[in-house]
C-alpha cells in the first residue's frame, strides 16, 4: 500500500542480521578473533551516521557533502572535556548532541536557501570550515589529533572501557537510531520532508512552510550524526579532524547511496559492504582501491535502489516478496 | 469597490521589459465562477502565480477576503483559504494519491512538528482525503502511486488535492489541459458540481468549457483586461471578437 518507506528487506533477513550483529562478540572469541569486534564497532557506529544521513538524503532530498563534520563534532565533544579531566558520559554526550544540533541549525539555516548542486557545495564548504577549525586549535593536537586516554563514564551504569560493553551499547544505539528514523519518516512531519523532496513548489501551494521543516529534520540529522561522533571518539580513542575531512562525508554518501537511500537498512547495507569490502580487499593486495571502486560501481549500476534494491528484486523473483 | 471576494488593483508584472501583467484590475465575486480567457503569452499563468503568492508583483494590490495579501507568502494564503492547481501537472508522483491528498488535509490541520504517529494510519487525515478523492472520482485510485496514472486522472487528482486544503477561492489553472473529450467533460461535470459551492477563478483555453461553466468572464490580452462580462456579453464583444475570438468565431 504504502509507495515510499519501503523497508525492503524481508523481515526475516533483518532480524538475522541483528542476531548476526548481536552474537558477533561471542563468534569473535571462539574463533579467537577479537579483531572482529573492532571491525563491526566501526561499522555500525559509521552505520548509525549513514542512517543520520539517509533521513535527509534519502527521504528529504538533501544531499548534504558535509555530515563527517557532525562526526568530528562528536568525537571532539568526547575528546576535549577528557582532555581537560571531564569524563562524564552524559555531559559528553548532550554536547556532542547539541553542538551537532546547533552547527546543523545555523549552517542548515543557510544552506536549505540554495538547491541542488549549490546545497552539496555550501554544506562541503561548512564541513571545511568545521575541518580546518580543529587543526587550527593547536591546543587539541591541531592536525595530529588527540588521545582520549579515559572514555565516557556513566556514574557506574555501564563501562564502555570493556569493548564488549561498548560493542553492545553501539549496538543498541544502532537499533534505537533505527526505531526513531522509522517513526519519524512515517510521521506527519516524515511526510512533510518526503513531500518536499517530491514537490517542493506544490508544497508549499498546499499550505506547508516547508523550509522549517527540511531544517528541523537537517537538525535533527545532524544531531544523530554528532551522537554517532560521540562513539566514534570513544572507539577510536584516537581522534584527528581528518575525520571530517570532506573524503569522509563523500563515503557517507556512498554509504547511503549503495545501500539504497530512503529505505530503513539500506544505509546500515552499505556501510556494512563498504566497511567489510575495505577492509578484506585491502589484506588481499595493496591496490585494493581498484578492485573495490570497480565493485561498487557495477553495484549502483546494476542495482536500482542500491543493495536494498537488489534483495527486494531478488526477493520478488524467489517469491519472498514479504516486507517488513 | 468593496464587496469582491478576490480584488486585484493595478496588478503590474514586467519581465525583461515586457509587462506580463499590466495594470490589471480584477474582482471575482463571492462564489461565482470568473473565467479568463486570452491568446497564448496573454499572462495568465503569471497573474495566477501572482494571486496565489508565489511570484511577486512588481506593483498593485491584492485583497482577499477582505485582507490585503499582496506580500502574504504563498502557504499562507492557503492557509487563508486560497488554493490553486498547476497547468502543469505538480504533485509528488513517488507517493499514492491518497498520501497527495492527505498532506493538503495535514497542511491544514496544525503544525506538523509531529514525530511519532504514523500519519497514514490518523483517519483526521485519512477521511477528508478519502472524500476529496470521490468528489472528483478517484477513490478507487487512492493506493496507487501517483506516477502511475494517466494525464486525465492527474488533472483530477491536482483539483481534489485543491479540493482538501478546504478552500474558498479555488485558482484552476487549465484544468483541462491535455485531456481528450471524454476526460474533458468529466472536469466540467466535477466543477459543474463545485460551482456555488467554492469561488472560482479558471483559466481556460476549452471556450465550450468556458462558456458553459463561467458567470463572468475576463479577457486577458498583452497582459491586460479589455474586457469583463457574462458570457452572452463577451461573446458579443466588438474588442473581444477582434483581439481574440476573432479568428475562431468569425
Amino acid at each position: 500500500m504504502t509507495s515510499l518507506f519501503r523497508t525492503g528487506l524481508p523481515a526475516y533477513a533483518m532480524v538475522v542480521g541483528l542476531l548476526f550483529l548481536a552474537g558477533l562478540p561471542v563468534l569473535a572469541v571462539w574463533a579467537d578473533n577479537i579483531f572482529l569486534i573492532d571491525l563491526y564497532l566501526r561499522l555500525m557506529i559509521l552505520a548509525i551516521a549513514a542512517v543520520s544521513l539517509n533521513l535527509i538524503l534519502g527521504y528529504g532530498g538533501m544531499v548534504s557533502f558535509g555530515h563527517a563534520a557532525y562526526l568530528v563534532v562528536g568525537a571532539y565533544a568526547v575528546g576535549i572535556p577528557a582532555y581537560y579531566g571531564i569524563y562524564n558520559g552524559f555531559l559528553q554526550f548532550a554536547i556532542a548532541i547539541l553542538a551537532s544540533a546547533a552547527i546543523a541549525l545555523v549552517t542548515g539555516a543557510i544552506a536549505l536557501r540554495t538547491k541542488g548542486v549549490y546545497f552539496i557545495m555550501i554544506t562541503m564548504a561548512f564541513a571545511q570550515m568545521v575541518f580546518f577549525t580543529f587543526v587550527s586549535i593547536e591546543e587539541y593536537g591541531g592536525d595530529d589529533g588527540l588521545v582520549i586516554d579515559t572514555r565516557s563514564e556513566f556514574g557506574g551504569l555501564l563501562d564502555i572501557n570493556d569493548n564488549f560493553t561498548l560493542y553492545y551499547f553501539v549496538l543498541a544505539s544502532l537499533i534505537l537510531t533505527l526505531g526513531l528514523v522509522h517513526r519519524i519518516v512515517h510521521s506527519r512531519f516524515g511526510m512533510v520532508i518526503s513531500g518536499s523532496k517530491g514537490n517542493d513548489r506544490r508544497m508549499q501551494a498546499i499550505g506547508f512552510p516547508t523550509y522549517r521543516y527540511r531544517l528541523a529534520s537537517y537538525v535533527i540529522s545532524g544531531a544523530i550524526c554528532g551522537y554517532a561522533g560521540a562513539l566514534l571518539g570513544n572507539f577510536t580513542n584516537f581522534i584527528t579532524p581528518e575525520m571530517g575531512d570532506w573524503v569522509r562525508s563523500g563515503e557517507l554518501i556512498f554509504m547511503v547511496v549503495l545501500g539504497g537511500a530512503g529505505s530503513l537498512f539500506g544505509p546500515v547495507l552499505g556501510t556494512a559492504m563498504f566497511v567489510l569490502l575495505e577492509e578484506y580487499l585491502s589484506r588481499i593486495t595493496q591496490y585494493w582501491h581498484f578492485p573495490f571502486g570497480a565493485m561498487l560501481i557495477l553495484v549502483v549500476i546494476f542495482t536500482r535502489g542500491g543493495i536494498n534494491g537488489m534483495f527486494r528484486w531478488l526477493g520478488g523473483r524467489i517469491g519472498l516478496g514479504a516486507r517488513s | 469597490m468593496s464587496g469582491a471576494f478576490l480584488e486585484v488593483r493595478n496588478l503590474y508584472k514586467n519581465y525583461g521589459g515586457i509587462a506580463a501583467t499590466d495594470h490589471v484590475d480584477l474582482d471575482v465575486r463571492e462564489s461565482e465562477l470568473h473565467a479568463i480567457i486570452g491568446p497564448n503569452g496573454a499572462g495568465k499563468t503569471t497573474l495566477i502565480s501572482q494571486l496565489s503568492g508565489e511570484v511577486p508583483p512588481d506593483g498593485g494590490r491584492i485583497r482577499f477576503a477582505g485582507r490585503d495579501i499582496t506580500s502574504t507568502p504563498a502557504y499562507r494564503r492557503s492557509l487563508l483559504g486560497l488554493a490553486r492547481s498547476f497547468q502543469i501537472t505538480s504533485l509528488m508522483l513517488d507517493m499514492t494519491v491518497l498520501e497527495n491528498v492527505s498532506l493538503a488535509v495535514q497542511a491544514h490541520a496544525g503544525h506538523s512538528f509531529r514525530f511519532w504517529k504514523a500519519a497514514r494510519s490518523e483517519s483526521e487525515l485519512v477521511e477528508p482525503a478519502m472524500e476529496a478523492l470521490r468528489s472528483v472520482g478517484l477513490g478507487e485510485r487512492a493506493h496507487d502511486v501517483a506516477r502511475a496514472m494517466s494525464h486525465g486522472e492527474h488533472r483530477q487528482l491536482e483539483i481534489a488535492m485543491a479540493l482538501a486544503t478546504r478552500p474558498t477561492l479555488l485558482l484552476l489553472d487549465e484544468p483541462m489541459a491535455g485531456m481528450g473529450v471524454e476526460e474533458s467533460q468529466r472536469m466540467v461535470e466535477i466543477l459543474r458540481n463545485l460551482k456555488g459551492e467554492k469561488t472560482m477563478l479558471l483559466i481556460e483555453h476549452d471556450m465550450d468549457a468556458v462558456f458553459t461553466l463561467a458567470d463572468r468572464i475576463s479577457v486577458l490580452v498583452y497582459g491586460r483586461v479589455i474586457a469583463t462580462g457574462t458570457p452572452e456579453e463577451i461573446r458579443n464583444d466588438e474588442a473581444v471578437r477582434q483581439a481574440y475570438l476573432g479568428d475562431e468565431v468569425a
